[in-house]
């Protein structure tokens, strides 16, 4: 007769490195929700889960990612606890973008309204860019008229990818962004990588230029935009802001090592994030270098093997 | 009746081996798919569902949006080999619109929607393969693609379906003890027992509802435990990557401060 043995598991990795109990035999993770330990413990990278009460909340005060239910500080994502003072929230691992001002984003627009864009940007509602916070044509500042608003699609159309800063937040919590300085504005000779936006740090600036002739700008959203070098005197100088380079739609000629370089560059991008690396300038150019050490062509990278060998030589403990 | 497969055996196994309050393995996968936010592969026996999450994000349709909270979007499809008898099922299928607002009733008092007004989350949810319990894999399947996700829930949601033969109650059935039994699926949310579905498509009696109901709620207890251990295990290898890659570079920027100087 046909008899069945019990299946084998289907997903290696997922196999539980932790003992198995009967339900009843409560396991150390469990420990988590004791008041005197959460005082004594570091808020240094706890884990835990929705309805894992943390605290209580007469001691402590409820941050993001917590709710109160019963005198109680509950998680409410799975992620990290964070404790400063008397605040107590939970940092989710993956989520999407959370703006503040200040930020550095990679956007692409997505309708063209009165008076201003919507832009995707990889948060929880489409940014607002109004037509007054971009530079217009002849001068930075200048009052907004009537025909400036008959031509937005002269300057951002559908599609187009660009490079913003978050100015201010709406009531409801979109953010509004501008590009009011000549780093910022749209993008072209390159190509969008996008990843979570955890990966992507805060760091001194955001705007890399690699020496292998590939600028890089890491929007904090988790879009990432690899792009040929400009050299920064063919830049458009303050005085003569050229309205048409800078809103121009074609692409300048890009010659054959820059393209390699620059999907290279992206492939690194892409092994770094499938194994959740977070990207510094650091990083990335000596993932560069390895990858050319190895005479390796860009597209060897997105080989299983080829990558998971970039990441150990690169975070060796992996 | 030679032919018939018994569903519970004098000696108390069920057709595939198991006890009366034994629960098939269950296997979660939850590693990124494509570019959803969040999904989740879980498989109870051999009934298999994947959910994908989306969110939230900008609406598709402005009418959709809601002012205050945001807007949540079940999409059920069942694939037309999941069943032992091929059948394509339409998008616009009554049964499967009925399920996905299912799915979506468990969820809204669940997710803090009104964290995320004006925004839309999607939840797509694919039938890979039927053998009973779908209802349940795919509420545990959405669960863990929320968390993933990282939308913010007050507790898990953990569903399990069970039925009574004659007076022996059954957890967990499987396809051919559901078209044999009268079963419900219940979901739970430990942390306060709260029990926020209750459904149930066939006649059960009254008196043997609450010792099946009671039963159901315990193996929703132990189901969490099995989505607890695989969030947390996700949680710690997904950390454990991000130390690692920060810990490199902290070493590295020293290094770098000391070029700068030279």
């Amino acid at each position: 007769m046909i008899s069945f043995t019990s299946f084998p598991s289907r997903f290696a990795e997922s196999s539980y490195d932790s003992t198995r109990h009967h339900p009843n035999v409560k396991d150390d993770l469990m420990d988590l929700d004791e008041y005197e330990d959460f005082a004594a413990q570091g808020s240094l990278n706890k884990l835990t889960c929705p309805g894992e009460s943390l605290t209580s909340s007469q001691a402590y005060m409820r941050g993001h990612g917590t709710y109160v239910d019963n005198e109680e500080v509950i998680a409410s994502v799975a992620g990290t606890i964070e404790r400063v003072n008397k605040l107590v929230s939970v940092r989710a691992i993956r989520s999407r973008y959370n703006p503040e001002v200040g930020d550095l984003v990679v956007g692409r627009i997505t309708e063209v309204q009165p008076r201003r864009w919507k832009v995707d940007a990889n948060s929880r509602q489409d940014a607002v860019l109004m037509l007054s916070s971009v530079n217009l044509p002849g001068g930075v500042q200048r009052r907004k008229l009537e025909s400036d608003e008959l031509q937005m699609r002269g300057f951002f159309e559908e599609g187009d990818l660009l490079v913003a800063e978050v100015q201010a937040f709406f009531s409801d919590g979109a953010m509004s962004l501008h590009t009011r300085s000549l780093k910022y504005g749209k993008l072209r000779n390159g190509q969008l990588v996008t990843v979570p936006p955890i990966l992507v740090r805060r760091l001194k600036s955001h705007f890399l230029t690699l020496p292998c002739g590939v600028d890089l700008i890491l929007g904090l959203n988790g879009y990432i935009w690899v792009s040929k070098h400009v050299k920064t005197n063919e830049q458009e100088g303050e005085e003569g802001f050229d309205a048409e380079a800078v809103y121009s739609n074609v692409n300048d000629d890009i010659d054959d090592s820059t393209r390699n370089a620059i999907s290279r560059v992206t492939h690194i991008i892409r092994v770094l994030t499938s194994h959740f690396v977070p990207l510094t300038d650091v990083l990335l150019l000596e993932a560069y270098e390895w990858t050319v050490e190895h005479e390796s062509t860009a597209k060897d990278l997105l080989q299983q093997e080829f990558g998971d060998a970039l990441v150990a030589s690169i975070a060796p403990s992996q | 009746m030679a032919s018939r497969v018994e569903i519970l055996n004098e000696g108390g196994y069920r057709s595939d081996g198991r006890r009366q309050f034994e629960l098939r393995t269950i296997d979660i996968d939850l590693s990124q798919q494509g570019h959803a936010d969040g999904a989740a592969v879980i498989t109870h026996g051999l009934a298999h569902v994947m959910v994908s999450v989306f969110g939230p994000r900008e609406a598709k349709m402005r009418s959709q949006t809601i002012h205050d909270r945001a807007n949540i979007n079940v999409e059920v499809a069942v694939a037309a080999f999941s069943t032992g008898d091929r059948r394509k099922r339409s998008r616009g299928d009554k049964r499967i619109l009925e399920f996905a607002a299912t799915i979506k009733s468990t969820f809204e008092p669940v997710i803090q929607t009104s964290l995320y007004p004006r925004s839309q989350i999607d939840i797509f949810v694919q039938v890979i393969q039927q053998d009973g319990g779908l209802l349940q894999a795919c509420i545990n399947g959405t669960t863990l693609a929320l968390m993933n996700a990282g939308i913010p829930m007050l507790d898990f949601v953990c569903a399990v379906n069970g039925g009574v033969h004659s007076t022996s109650p059954l957890l967990d059935l499987t396809l051919l003890e559901e078209n044999d039994v009268p079963n419900l699926t219940i979901a739970v949310m430990p942390k306060t027992r709260k029990v926020s579905l209750v459904t149930m498509e066939t006649r059960l009696h009254v008196d043997r509802f609450e010792e099946i109901f009671r039963l159901a709620t315990e193996a929703g207890l132990a189901i969490h435990g099995e989505m607890k251990g695989a969030i947390l295990g996700r949680s710690k290898s997904l950390m454990g990557s991000i130390e690692l890659g920060s810990q490199q570079r902290s070493g590295n920027t020293a290094a770098d401060a000391m070029d700068d100087d030279d």
